[in-house]
């Protein structure tokens, strides 16, 4: 089995020479689907080139990045990470709108930026080292 | 340092979300916590980033540093210098004490910064216009982006018993991104704790030269 780490996901796929894998884990892991069209999520389709492409599976580190994303392997080559686009991280920031995160109190209790809407918040970052 | 801030404006629609990036994880950081606030009161957020998530969605580099968002959920101030100065890098490492002038500028610096949030929270001033705010922004590169994985990858790695591989990918990460403190100084903690702040990061803040480490918000 191969791991493949999202920003916010950790997945495991049976995966082949690198990350060609089924259509089904590829949209698990990317939230894009493959249709005759290419990848696709809701009305964007991505088209890809016939090498990406296979009888039932896709190359989702070609696909990745096709999309501008950095895809990183560790030296084993059993753990993936598919990091955001420099593209889609600037175009969000840049609508100004703050990007919804969900995090672990200390208690570990989920907690989600979107809950509070309607209040002033002051968002913070600290470390112990 | 955000207690005394939530319990003057909790009040007033206003919320602390204090998030610790800490990939050593809740227990190393509960302490610091717990210290941090008024036992038993109600508190603001204390969250635990243990991948450094919110850096990357916000392309952050160094802690504190803070994003003042809104009640529509608008970013009105992107990411800044929560309060720090670069007084420290003028301490004398000896005794690790600063000159009474320092230590008063830092004073006075830190309780400028908080009077700004007071006076965003109550009247809506130091809020930036949308056209300012975005100018205001960091710009995400290919490089960092890339940073960004290897250090999602590295932290992962070390977290299942792969240290060695994962400082590989940790210090490429640092190498994409020199300008992200808290890559660097959390690998450092991650190899061991305290190593943060030993001697290879006073070499790396001297090399900064003229270059601020805790660059000032332009309030």
């Amino acid at each position: 089995m191969t791991k493949v780490l999202t920003p916010t996901a950790e997945h495991e796929v049976a995966a082949r020479d690198g990350l060609w894998m089924s259509p089904a884990d590829a949209a698990m892991i990317t939230g894009w689907s493959l249709k005759p069209e290419g990848m696709c999520r809701a009305e964007l389709c991505v088209p890809l080139p016939a090498s990406a492409v296979g009888a039932n599976e896709v190359d989702v580190q070609a696909f990745w990045q096709k999309l501008g994303g950095p895809v990183v392997v560790s030296e084993a080559r059993d753990v993936w990470a598919l990091g955001a686009p420099a593209g889609e991280r600037n175009a969000a920031l840049e609508g100004l709108q703050a990007p919804e995160f969900t995090l672990p109190d200390v208690d570990g209790t989920p907690r989600s930026l979107s809950e509070l809407g309607g209040k002033k918040v002051f968002l913070a970052t600290w470390a112990s080292w | 340092m955000w207690q005394t801030l939530y319990d003057e404006l909790k009040d007033k629609n206003f919320m602390v979300v204090a998030v610790a990036e800490e990939s050593r994880g809740a227990a190393h950081a509960r302490p610091w916590i717990e210290q941090a606030q008024a036992s038993g009161k109600s508190s603001y957020w204390q969250l635990i980033d243990t991948e450094h998530r919110l850096e990357d969605l916000y392309n952050l580099v160094n802690v504190p540093q803070a994003i003042w968002i809104d009640e529509q959920g608008r970013i009105v101030r992107p990411p800044e210098t929560a309060g720090s100065t670069d007084h420290f890098r003028r301490m004398d490492l000896k005794t690790r004490t600063m000159t009474p002038e320092d230590q008063a500028e830092r004073l006075a610096a830190r309780q400028a910064y908080l009077d700004a949030v007071r006076g965003w929270v109550t009247t809506g001033k130091h809020a930036l216009p949308a056209d300012a705010a975005r100018a205001a922004l960091p710009k995400v590169t290919p490089e960092i982006a890339e940073a960004r994985a290897r250090f999602r990858l590295g932290v992962w790695l070390r977290a299942n018993g792969r240290a060695a591989e994962g400082d590989g990918q940790l210090a490429t990460a640092s190498r994409l991104h020199p300008q992200s403190w808290s890559m660097w100084r959390q690998a450092a903690d991650l190899d061991e704790v305290g190593k943060a702040s030993g001697p290879d990061f006073w070499k790396r803040v001297q090399a900064l030269g003229d270059q601020p480490y805790y660059s000032p918000p332009k309030l």
